[in-house]
């Protein structure tokens, strides 16, 4: 054997140092030795995960295929192309409504995700009133899907009807699409549940006006790079998830000129103008719905690696929360949702909450919103705790992760690249669940927002994913001749 | 006597620190009892076995306490001295770092941040293969320590390691030496040209010692595990570990130290040495074969260096006199050690009664009380069920000692004591006071004890060889640092015709 290599990596050449794990007596002997020691604090892996991780682990493919992942979702692009209706965009059908989360039935919605489906109801003029709308609703003229399964996303509830305006973003690395709603604002909104006149009346002033004045100024300024937002964010205190008026404003201010333009143009009036960037300007949220789609874009890239244990979606839909891997193709794995906890607006209380909803989850399974709690210190006085909490929830983040966005950097932790690529090996083996943050919706009917807060996933999610995957790398094993 | 149980949420150490503090909170005063452990199935089991009456509900993650003492105040101080005990850990895990640093929860992140190129694992035997996994996917050679890894698992590992060029020391691996690194239970030797690969782990430190008190020294000591010799496992760490020692500039010699191998893997390793050019001695145990100490002897012909006489100090004290009981009694911690033990003397004594007995010799528990020539590893599953290996908690061998001293059919004490990191700060102290009190309680039945101790372990040894060996002496005790030779003069202290090496077998592996 001539080779200019040592073997083992080096193993008996270097000076040791060692990672050790289990019991202290040990590390403590080669503390006294004087050999540098890595101490793993060590927990016992989740409940039920023991089998599938040891096959999972032991596939040939898992560490290849998730450093595959990590690259796919770290060079993702996403740019803003279009704005257009998603009869048009996404080929809505006439009674097919998106939603968000897992695939769910009527019977089983929460109450904010059925008041969704009834305002989008009286909005597409479905059903003139509530009771008939119910009734529509529970029969089989109507259709419900999740918005992942045609690759877009929605906030809270995430009802995307025909006649909605969505935003169409791409990425131009690897040709894929996403799209999202237009963000109506906080309060009484469609996406926490309330279906009032008030509600249906600003779906429709946002379908006859916001959507095509934001369209034709998007067509104007050409593609709008919103990556480039999600890393200017993380630099302005912003998380992305509960925080995006930073991005809001950017965004605005890319496309003002061109919305500006459009005065006297098409029977645009002055006041329509005026309103659309009052609209827009004053609700800190709206960036929300590009920051999700371009978190989509990241994640789809990575869709679909053979052997990967990345997750690729996490989206709750006020019942259950799901969740997909990389490997396991279109499969999800759900859960009983648990109910956030955190901060109430006005008299709402803890009783008052529903169990987590929306795919802004998304957000957190790209490296943004919970993940990076350390970029947006202020976040706390919105879904609770202190800020040495943010510090230590984004540094835990990085054991359950695979890398750091290189575009996506968190200033206070010395503009160390955010933690990305939730790997649900990582996550099974130490038990720690990703941290969402998220805003709570009432759990009645019509209710609308009630506060924000912190929620983690099920854990039974990943003891799920797991196995599947571990069933997959077996029935690969026994097809390898 | 009154009984308490108790289930802490969310608090975790290790299954040996754990029984370090059960230890500590037991010698609270009016503390019968401490049975401190999470929750796995097996401390559970282990609790109630015991009497505890534990309540359903508790799991891996949870520590769970269960305590007997006389009454309700040694109740009360026994949760006290465990109060203050996990105090004192917790300042210790605190002691480095701002408040919201994270530790490293895997060993792959711990690679990640430090760029280590070893993993020591020693975590529950269940999960001891993730991290061991999780190591080599992350590019690190391990060495496993856990104990109950299955083998179709330990094939798998070392085939996922061979594939990254890395090397899994294990399972159930005690002892190694990387680039100067003692790791696990492993002696100061002095470094030198001799590399070992080692399928034993006591076996592995008697060698190392032994030619470290010839004045030669050792490159490395890569372990393999006890099966890694066997037809199933074929070998796969051995052909990576003598690869690597065939080309490290410092290893002119490699010695082999195992129990008795697959015929096929010793072929095939034999062959690939001569291919690497690499000149290979075998100590490997066995009836008929040399012991460890005469497989020293030739390695170091072989290497053209002389065999000094090796150190022996005798016992203070002695009566001199023939031994009253006619049977041998050894009480081992090193497994190889006792295996050596058997094999030399059941040539002259017949079979030997073990709870690890060779092969056609009955078996008997090691709790109970041995009748006729007897033999217990201290050290194997059986005896270390709830605690720590007896290298570090020696109390139930110490505990046995003593018993032994009250049997009139005890002829001879015969003992190991291994010293080095890991194991415990002051064994022979601990181990004389208990010499001393068998050889007592043996006087004051109008009988002498003869005690005959192997002491494994280098001057330069934490714990130091020669105090340790005098203060064994002193107590009365014969102390040998070649296991071998303790075992003949225990069967010569029995009147037993001690058996010498074969010599004519000297050349075979």
């Amino acid at each position: 054997m001539s080779t200019t290599e040592q073997p083992l990596h080096g193993l008996l050449t270097r000076d040791p140092a060692v990672v050790a794990a289990g019991a202290e007596l040990f590390a403590d002997a080669l503390r006294d030795q004087a050999v540098p020691v890595a101490d793993v604090e060590w927990r016992p892996p989740m409940d039920g995960t023991g089998e599938a991780l040891a096959t999972v682990l032991a596939d040939p493919r898992l560490t290849e295929a998730n450093a595959l992942a990590l690259e796919r979702i770290t060079s993702a692009e996403a740019e803003l192309v279009r704005v257009a209706p998603a009869s048009e965009a996404l080929g809505l059908q006439r009674g097919e409504f998106l939603h968000s989360g897992p695939p769910l039935t009527w019977d089983r919605a929460s109450g904010p995700m059925r008041g969704a489906l009834i305002g989008a109801m009286l909005f597409e003029g479905l059903a003139a009133t509530e009771e008939e709308a119910v009734e529509r609703l529970s029969g089989p003229d109507i259709s419900l899907a999740p918005c992942h399964s045609r690759g877009a996303v929605g906030p809270m509830a995430g009802v995307i009807s025909p006649s909605m305006w969505v935003f169409e973003l791409r990425d131009p690395v690897h040709g894929t699409v996403s799209h999202c709603s237009l963000n109506e604002g906080l309060g009484k909104v469609l996406r926490y549940g309330a279906y009032s006149e008030e509600v249906i009346t600003r779906l429709g002033w946002m379908r006859d006006v916001l959507g095509p004045v934001l369209a034709e100024a998007v067509e104007r300024h050409g593609p709008v790079d919103i990556k480039a937002y999600l890393s200017q964010m993380l630099q302005m205190g912003d998380e992305g998830h509960n925080r995006n008026r930073s991005a809001t404003l950017m965004f605005l201010r890319d496309l003002l000129p061109h919305i500006v333009a459009q005065v006297g143009e098409g029977g645009r009036n002055t006041d329509d103008i005026a309103e659309v960037c009052r609209f827009v300007g004053a609700n800190d949220h709206f960036a929300l719905n590009l920051v999700m789609p371009a978190c989509k874009l990241a994640m789809a890239a990575a869709k679909d690696i053979p052997g990967s244990s990345v997750v690729v979606t996490m989206a709750r839909n006020g019942t259950d929360f799901g969740i997909q891997l990389s490997g396991t193709g279109d499969q999800w794995f759900t859960a009983p949702a648990n109910t956030p906890e955190g901060l109430f607006l006005g008299s709402y209380g803890p009783e008052d909450a529903n169990p987590d909803i929306g795919d802004s989850a998304i957000t957190e399974t790209a490296g943004m919103g919970g993940f990076v709690m350390a970029a947006a210190p202020a976040i706390v006085r919105l879904v609770g705790g202190d800020v040495d909490f943010a510090l230590t929830t984004t540094r835990t983040m990085y054991e359950i992760t695979l890398g750091e966005h290189p575009a996506l950097q968190v200033p206070i932790l010395e503009f160390r690249g955010a933690p990305v690529g939730i790997d649900a090996v990582a996550v099974a083996r130490t038990g720690v669940l990703p941290q969402i943050n998220t805003g709570m919706a009432g759990r009645v009917a019509g209710t609308g927002q009630v506060g924000a807060g912190l929620v983690t996933p099920p854990a039974e999610v990943f003891v799920q994913a797991l196995r599947a995957l571990a069933d997959r790398v077996s029935a690969t094993d026994g097809r390898t001749p | 006597m009154t009984d308490s149980v108790e289930i802490r949420r969310g608090v975790y150490h290790d299954s040996v620190t754990l029984m370090q503090v059960s230890q500590r909170v037991r010698t609270t005063p009016g503390v019968a009892d401490a049975l401190i452990g999470m929750g796995t199935e097996l401390n559970l089991g282990l609790m109630r076995e015991t009497g505890f009456d534990v309540p359903d509900g508790a799991g891996p993650n949870d520590l769970v306490v269960a305590l007997r003492a006389q009454d309700d105040d040694a109740l009360a101080a026994g949760r006290e001295m465990l109060t203050a005990v996990l105090q004192e850990l917790h300042e210790r895990s605190r002691a480095g770092g701002a408040t919201t640093e994270v530790a490293p929860r895997t060993v792959g992140s711990a690679a990640r941040r430090t760029g280590a190129g070893l993993a020591l694992v020693s975590t529950p035997g269940q999960h001891a293969v993730l991290d061991a996994l999780d190591a080599v996917n992350a590019g690190l050679s391990v060495m496993l320590f856990s104990d109950n890894v299955p083998v179709a698992d330990e094939i798998a590992l070392k085939d996922a390691a061979a594939a990254r060029d890395v090397l899994v020391m294990g399972p159930d691996c005690g002892t190694a030496v990387v680039g100067g690194a003692a790791l696990g239970f492993a002696n100061v030797v002095r470094p030198g040209r001799i590399g070992v690969v080692a399928a034993s782990g006591t076996g592995a430190q008697q060698v190392m010692c032994l030619l470290d008190l010839a004045g030669e020294g050792v490159s490395h000591c890569l372990g393999l595990g006890g099966r890694d010799l066997s037809a199933e496992v074929g070998g796969r760490s051995a052909r990576q570990a003598l690869r690597a020692l065939a080309a490290d500039e410092a290893t002119e010699h490699v010695v082999i130290v195992s129990k008795p191998a697959a015929e096929e893997v010793v072929a095939d390793l034999e062959r690939l040495a001569a291919e690497l050019g690499v000149p290979v001695s075998w100590a490997t145990l066995g009836r008929g074969l040399p012991d460890l100490t005469a497989a020293v002897e030739q390695t170091l012909a072989a290497v053209g260096a002389d065999v000094p006489a090796w150190p022996t100090w005798p016992a203070e004290g002695s009566s001199g006199q023939a031994p009253a009981g006619a049977s041998l009694r050894g009480l081992f911690c090193g497994g190889t050690l006792a295996d050596e033990a058997m094999v030399i003397a059941e040539e002259v004594l017949g079979p030997v009664v073990s709870n690890i007995p060779l092969a056609g010799s009955p078996r008997v528990s090691g709790s109970e009380r041995a009748q006729g020539h007897a033999v217990l590893d201290f050290g194997d599953d059986e005896l270390t069920q709830g605690r720590a290996h007896p290298m570090i908690d020696p109390s139930l061998r110490l505990e046995r000692i003593r018993t032994e001293g009250a049997d009139p059919t005890c002829g001879v004490l015969l003992l190991d004591l291994v010293l080095g990191h890991g194991a415990h700060p002051d064994p022979a102290g601990e181990l004389a006071d208990a010499v001393r009190q068998a050889r007592a309680t043996a006087t004051g039945q109008g009988r002498d004890l003869p005690v005959v101790v192997t002491l494994v372990g280098t001057e330069s040894d934490p714990q130091g060889l020669v105090s340790c060996a005098e203060a064994l002496a002193a107590a009365g005790a014969s102390v040998f640092t070649s296991n071998a030779q303790a075992v003949r003069a225990a069967l010569s202290l029995l009147g037993a015709a001690p058996a010498t090496t074969p010599a004519t077998e000297r050349t075979a592996r």
